[in-house]
């Protein structure tokens, strides 16, 4: 009976993922058309192009064979995670859902929900500290504790640790780099210290993976296992990195530039 | 504006960004020797491991925050000297001396503090290290002595003379 439910679990939630991800797929995308025809200012492509990579890069960690193999084999377990829980997130962030939500939805609703988005609750859930021990703090639970073993063997369990893994690294990304709108706002210097912090503990964990292997995983898959996820965080991190130094140096941009343009060419201050 | 008022104007930024230009060098140089170590010592030297059995927790949590650090450091200080032209104030001696400051400054830790009090790893295994570990901190030294004499010796001279 076992092996019997397990297969029927695992049919019920790969479903589940399907359905969900074909959903945001397609709203996004009917979403920028409805927008594109409202407004004169053209949604960006590249923003498209973003959310259907990282719905693909979701995808691919949650159905298919990777997922199913990544039951049964720590260093594909690492390679999907980060794909769940790092790339997808941040290609996700990059294309700006949230100005699309707000751009399509009707006038009150979208005063509604901004009105939501300006709650405390928002802070707190945006907010850099809570999301990087969320997200770091959380994946130390998984991997240091029997999590891990018991997410091979019970689907529930299975399913949650994957839409944890997923909004933590979307909250995780939202709180540090600002694409969307949001009115909980820290400053450079703020953010740039928790995502040390947040980068730091997370290869920290990756060497103590391969040091430690959790319960279930041999010594090598762990050793290969630790090593992709020190160096695939890095590349993924590097590029969070990049976008808040971007952001920092376009916003620090001297107010008087414009003053030294018109000197230069002659005309008076 | 005349070519006289000009330069003195970017004597007068390059003053007033100073320690920026120190700190956008220190944080370059920072990163740099993280880099080469990475890519020198570790994936193409293959001198310096992954994890070494007797590193300690405390090793560890120092070797993620300089990870974490350098790739910050690199990619920060990329954007400062960008934003160090956009207002005319680079002031490349002191953005050097800074380059020696953060390079020296991190090798000497990773030398003394992280390889020998930490012990995360050594810098060559199988070999006697005591030619290896005087090698790596005396080269830091001297970063930081050219590093002294490039920001401290600069001081000394007349406001605005330093290129």
């Amino acid at each position: 009976m076992g092996a019997h439910s397990h297969e029927t679990s695992m049919f019920i939630t790969q479903t589940l993922f399907v359905v969900l991800l074909i959903l945001v797929l397609v709203w996004y995308i009917v979403a920028v058309a409805m927008t594109s025809r409202r407004y004169k200012k053209k949604w960006p492509l590249q923003r498209t192009i973003f959310w259907i990579t990282g719905i693909l890069c979701a995808s691919v960690a949650v159905i298919g064979p990777l997922a199913e193999q990544a039951h049964m084999n720590f260093i594909l377990h690492m390679i999907s995670h980060l794909l769940l829980g790092m790339l997808a997130p941040l290609l996700m962030v990059v294309s700006a859902p949230m100005t699309l939500v707000l751009r399509t939805l009707k006038v009150k609703h979208a005063r509604r929900l901004s009105f939501l988005l300006r709650s405390r609750l928002t802070g707190i859930l945006t907010n850099p500290i809570f999301t990087t021990i969320l997200n770091v703090g959380g994946l130390w639970i998984i991997y240091t504790t029997d999590i891990y073993m018991l997410m091979q063997q019970d689907m529930f369990i299975h399913l949650l640790v994957h839409v944890h893994v997923f909004l933590a690294g979307y909250l995780f990304t939202i709180s540090v780099i600002y694409i969307d709108p949001s009115s909980h706002r820290k400053s450079f210097v703020y953010r740039s210290i928790v995502l040390l912090i947040a980068v730091a503990g997370h290869g920290i964990l990756s060497k103590y993976i391969y040091a430690h292997p959790p319960n279930g995983v041999t010594k090598a898959q762990s050793e290969t296992g630790g090593i992709i996820m020190y160096y695939g965080g890095d590349a993924i991190e590097l590029a969070v990195i990049f976008i808040l130094c971007f952001q920092w140096y376009k916003s620090t941009r001297p107010k008087d530039l414009l003053q030294n343009i018109l000197v230069k060419s002659g005309i008076p201050r | 504006m005349t070519t006289e008022e000009k330069s003195q104007q970017r004597h007068a930024n390059r003053f007033a960004y100073s320690s920026r230009n120190l700190w956008g060098g220190f944080l370059f140089g920072l990163g740099f020797v993280a880099f080469i170590d990475e890519t020198v010592f570790h994936q193409l030297l293959h001198w310096h491991h992954f994890y070494d059995k007797s590193t300690t927790d405390i090793g560890l949590v120092s070797d993620g925050l300089f990870h974490a650090l350098s790739w910050f450091a690199t990619i920060g200080s990329s954007f400062m000297l960008a934003d160090l032209h956009r207002r005319h104030a680079f002031w490349l001696r002191r953005w050097i001396g800074g380059i020696f400051l953060g390079a020296g400054t991190f090798q000497l830790y990773d030398g003394t503090i992280q390889h020998k009090l930490m012990r995360l790893h050594q810098i060559r295994y199988n070999v006697d290290l005591t030619m290896y570990d005087a090698i790596w901190n005396i080269t830091a030294l001297a970063m930081i002595v050219v590093a002294y004499i490039l920001v401290v010796h600069d001081r000394t001279r007349k406001m605005g003379e330093g290129s």
